[in-house]
């Protein structure tokens, strides 16, 4: 491609960092070193292999490459089981603040009093929301979540005296979940789903023997469904003396609405990120707490936070504990941003989220129940799920749509997922978008039914050609990678 | 609510678009007894300014760093954050994406992570890098299990001081698996792996080659720690490593309490399929364009399942590019100059301390920290001198307090520790007289 035909208008290429020459710049400017002899007991190292730009040059970079991705901000995001809402800015600032940006974790109790006051406050809104008594903001992430509950739920059982080997998972599950339970040590089983999509209670039970330590259950599940014998099931599984794990990934829908402990729940985790607005900041950071019951309460992870008087203490040492799931004290600017969060909607704008985010969904899958296959009866919950079914025999599939849909300037919902159905389209739109924003998207997706129903699909298949790049080549990439930059020289 | 865009009307015309006759009816799967129909006993939602004073608040009864003489670090240090950074890493389009699954409207995140995998592969001397990992502690975790995958064996050897958190996350992430041993001992043949941390805790660099024939000799992997990689600007790189893992946070990433931080993965290129997390690789498009995309996801949770190399999902992807940028600006020759410069701050501080009669100073080397021994209990020294506005360290067993200095620390800090120090050591002495 020559210089020439490589930039246009506001469509502008951007090399890597490190092909911008070693020029001797530097971004930063810091005070000459005395070159006094060294310390360290070795000699000092030469090169490293970094790029060498002045701070205009990194701005420029990195802004450039932030033209090229797609934001909650700049449009619909309707990535179903990741609740992409409007992440408030509020949230940045007070997180920003420096008695809470530049506190370390190891700091005596004292001068930190007001850092734990932020956790313990997060734990109780957790714990009412939930309606699980104790809470712990230890885990990382939703995965790291499952992980600190389902080590939970081993101690509890190696307390009564016999460790249980398996644990339950409807096929619908998230991908974390048996990578989870087989982190822990455990056998996962899979139990089907229903024709309603939701989980096979007949099986479930077929299945439930002394052995089974806990069920893992996304609820409501992955196919956007409230699983309606949740209470039964949970009675079936603590009478078998095995444990309840609701994944809550999905409690966007339940939040202010729907308690979890009303359906029989025994250890759930919150995805701060998803649910309480945390940015997903390209993948991460996250932050996946936990909720417990009483009985469970003891081998919560450390550290442990306890409030005597108006004193809050940090607890790292405790004999029934799972222990130390991580670093410090979790993911802690993650809990500052949710606090700001809860707080701005207190309990009946949080009740609000969960209804709107519910409308939003059923009115998406209301108006697109004609143009495309519908798998499960009646309504939603937070996401709908839709399939390419009728539109598979035009030769379109899910991934055409996918990347049609962002030709037409919108992020396509989870494709391929959950895998009960073929062709999923699992689209969560949250309640930050206004009705204009869902019936633009109804628009575009009625006008992709309708071209493939015109036999147009050659466009579809081509699709995406206005982004910066069309569809890649990840054979390509997995056959022979290339994970870091060299230098071609 | 100002984060609510629907309207009274716009949610009375959906519920009747949608053919239902009320909202509940939306909820009808789930059993009465469950949905609430009160609202929870949690305050009502509040503006901005309510929200921002209550928090500001909280915040005030904090002590931060910034404007006090400040010690401490043990794994999580005090350094200048670049205003760009943090203006870059709140670009909308950074900060309010997700995982880039598309990549046709995710290059820019996607050539961040190929910019972090390649800067952490040449600090660490490593053919490969993942995306990133929780914090330093999990990483390091993760880097044992990989290696019981690798070789086959159970047990862990850790060598010398490794930071004790770090330990005991290892131990819980094994504790399940009874067959896994954590050893202090040297490796044998049941050895899955050595795990050295260097600087260790107590801020000493570790010399790798004795270390590494061991592990050749017997079969284990060699799994280097870094937790202060500001010190990989000095020291050499771990190359005799067969992983390196551990904790980024020195470079763009406020301590924030603790997390989030930024954990890196860096190993030998014989080992990629067996590697935790993310990664990011580079292809052509359809026009054959350069390009980026995630690779090689047949090792990861949403394929692999139950078989996965790991059940990471979500990772600090925002603070991999927070370092990114910070590394970007600092370069060749400016992150070389901030690692001389925190190894010789902390030269300044062990002179000064030197100079208080009964401190000694045990440490042989040292990069930026390193341990004091004080006549007197240190956890007794680190609360009197909070009081006094100073935040001297970390306090170990006994009279030894762990100090750190970097190139926020000031010569007036150092002399307002030292003054302090030679108070409490004064106070002791008077005591024995008498």
């Amino acid at each position: 491609m020559s210089l020439f035909d490589r930039d246009r208008g506001l469509n502008v290429e951007e090399n890597l960092l490190f092909e911008k020459g070693t020029n001797g710049a530097c971004g930063v400017d810091l005070p000459e070193p005395q070159n006094s002899k060294l310390r360290t007991g070795f000699p000092a190292r030469e090169k490293v292999g970094l790029p060498e730009v002045s701070e205009p040059q990194v701005m420029r970079h990195f802004v450039r490459l932030s033209k090229l991705n797609y934001a909650i901000d700049t449009g619909l995001y309707p990535l179903g089981s990741c609740t992409m809402k409007h992440n408030p800015r509020l949230n940045e600032k007070v997180a920003r603040h420096p008695g809470f940006a530049q506190i370390h974790p190891l700091q005596p109790e004292g001068t930190i009093q007001g850092a734990l006051e932020v956790i313990y406050t997060v734990q109780q809104w957790l714990s009412k929301l939930s309606g699980l008594p104790h809470v712990t903001l230890n885990p990382a992430a939703g995965a790291h979540g499952e992980f600190a509950g389902i080590m939970v739920i081993h101690k509890a059982h190696e307390a009564r005296g016999k460790v249980r080997k398996t644990v339950l998972i409807p096929d619908s599950a998230h991908g974390t979940n048996p990578a989870t339970a087989a982190a822990c040590g455990y056998e996962t089983k899979t139990i089907p789903s229903t024709k309603e999509g939701t989980v096979d209670v007949d099986a479930f039970k077929n299945m439930l023997n002394d052995d089974v330590a806990a069920l893992m259950l996304t609820n409501p599940n992955t196919c956007g469904l409230f699983e309606p014998r949740a209470k039964e099931i949970a009675d079936v599984l603590h009478k078998a003396g095995a444990y309840f794990y609701c994944d809550g990934a999905n409690f966007n829908a339940l939040v202010g609405r729907v308690r979890p402990v009303d359906f029989g729940v025994d250890v759930m985790h919150f995805n701060l990120h998803k649910t309480f607005s945390t940015p997903h900041g390209g993948g991460g950071p996250g932050c996946g707490p936990i909720a417990v019951t009483e009985e469970l309460a003891p081998y919560l992870p450390v550290p442990k936070i306890v409030k005597h008087g108006d004193h809050y203490h940090l607890v790292t040492e405790d004999k029934n504990s799972i222990g130390r799931l991580k670093g410090f004290n979790g993911q802690f600017g993650m809990a500052v941003r949710a606090l700001a969060y809860m707080m701005s909607h207190g309990a009946d704008g949080l009740r609000q989220v969960a209804e709107d985010a519910v409308l939003n969904a059923n009115y998406i899958l209301s108006q697109l129940r004609e143009q495309y296959h519908v798998p499960f009866p009646g309504s939603c919950m937070h996401e709908c799920l839709l399939t390419d079914k009728l539109q598979k025999d035009k030769g379109v599939t899910t991934g055409d749509i996918a990347k049609t849909l962002i030709e037409y300037g919108i992020h396509p919902m989870t494709v391929y997922f959950p895998l009960v159905v073929q062709g999923a389209m699992l689209i969560e739109p949250t309640e930050t978008e206004t009705k204009a924003s869902l019936d633009h998207f109804i628009a575009v997706m009625k006008m992709i039914a309708e071209k493939t129903t015109a036999g147009e699909s050659e466009e579809l298949h081509n699709n995406p050609v206005s982004t910066p790049r069309k569809r890649l080549d990840e054979v390509r990439a997995a056959r022979n990678p290339i994970l870091k930059w060299a230098s071609q020289g | 609510m100002r984060y609510l865009p629907l309207t009274p009307k716009d949610r009375a015309d959906m519920v009747a678009a949608i053919g239902v006759k009320s909202m509940d009816e939306l909820y009808a799967s789930v059993p009465q007894a469950a949905r609430l129909t009160k609202l929870i006993d949690l305050p009502l939602h509040q503006g901005e300014i309510e929200v921002e004073r209550a928090l500001s608040q909280m915040a005030a009864k904090n002590h931060p760093a910034s404007g006090r003489p400040f010690f401490l670090g043990a794994g999580c240090y005090n350094h200048h954050i670049p205003a760009t950074v943090d203006h870059l890493i709140q670009r909308s389009e950074f900060l309010t994406s997700y995982t880039p699954y598309q990549p046709e409207i995710s290059q820019g995140t996607l050539v961040a992570i190929f910019e972090f995998q390649t800067i952490i592969a040449n600090l660490t001397g490593m053919d490969i890098a993942n995306a990133s990992m929780y914090d330093g502690a999990t990483a390091t975790a993760e880097a044992a299990l990989m290696a019981k995958r690798v070789t086959g064996r159970a047990n862990i050897h850790i060598h010398g001081a490794l930071h004790p958190q770090y330990r005991e996350v290892i131990e819980t992430y094994i504790r399940n698996f009874h067959d896994v041993k954590v050893l202090d001992s040297a490796p044998d043949a049941n050895a899955s792996c050595v795990i050295v941390q260097t600087p260790d805790f107590y801020g000493e660099p570790q010399k790798l080659e004795a270390l590494r024939k061991q592990c050749t000799e017997t079969g284990a992997l060699l799994v280097v720690v870094v937790n202060e990689i500001l010190s990989l600007g000095l020291l050499p790189p771990p190359v005799e490593a067969d992983i390196v893992v551990g904790e980024a946070q020195s470079i763009g990433v406020p301590m924030s309490f603790g997390g989030p931080h930024l954990g890196f993965f860096a190993c030998r290129k014989e080992y990629l399929r067996q590697m935790p997390g993310r990664l990011c690789g580079e292809t052509v498009d359809k026009d054959g364009r350069r390009s980026f995309v995630l690779t090689l996801s047949t090792r990861e949770q949403h394929i692999r399942r139950e078989k996965a190399t790991s059940n990471i999902c979500t990772n600090q992807g925002l603070f991999a590019l927070a370092f990114t940028i910070h590394m970007s600006l600092l370069g060749e020759i400016g992150f070389k100059k901030l690692a001389r410069l925190n190894h010789e701050k902390a030269c300044m501080l062990a002179d000064r301390l030197a100079q208080v009669k009964k401190i000694t100073l045990p440490n042989k080397a040292f990069f930026n920290e390193f341990v004091v021994e004080l006549p007197v209990s240190a956890s007794d020294v680190v609360k009197k001198l909070a009081a006094h506005g100073i935040i001297a360290g970390y306090a170990l067993e006994g009279g030894k307090l762990l100090v750190a200095a970097t190139e926020m620390t000031s010569k007036e800090d150092i002399e307002v520790l030292a003054v302090a120090l030679e108070e409490v050591c004064q106070h002791a002495m008077r005591k024995e007289v008498a």
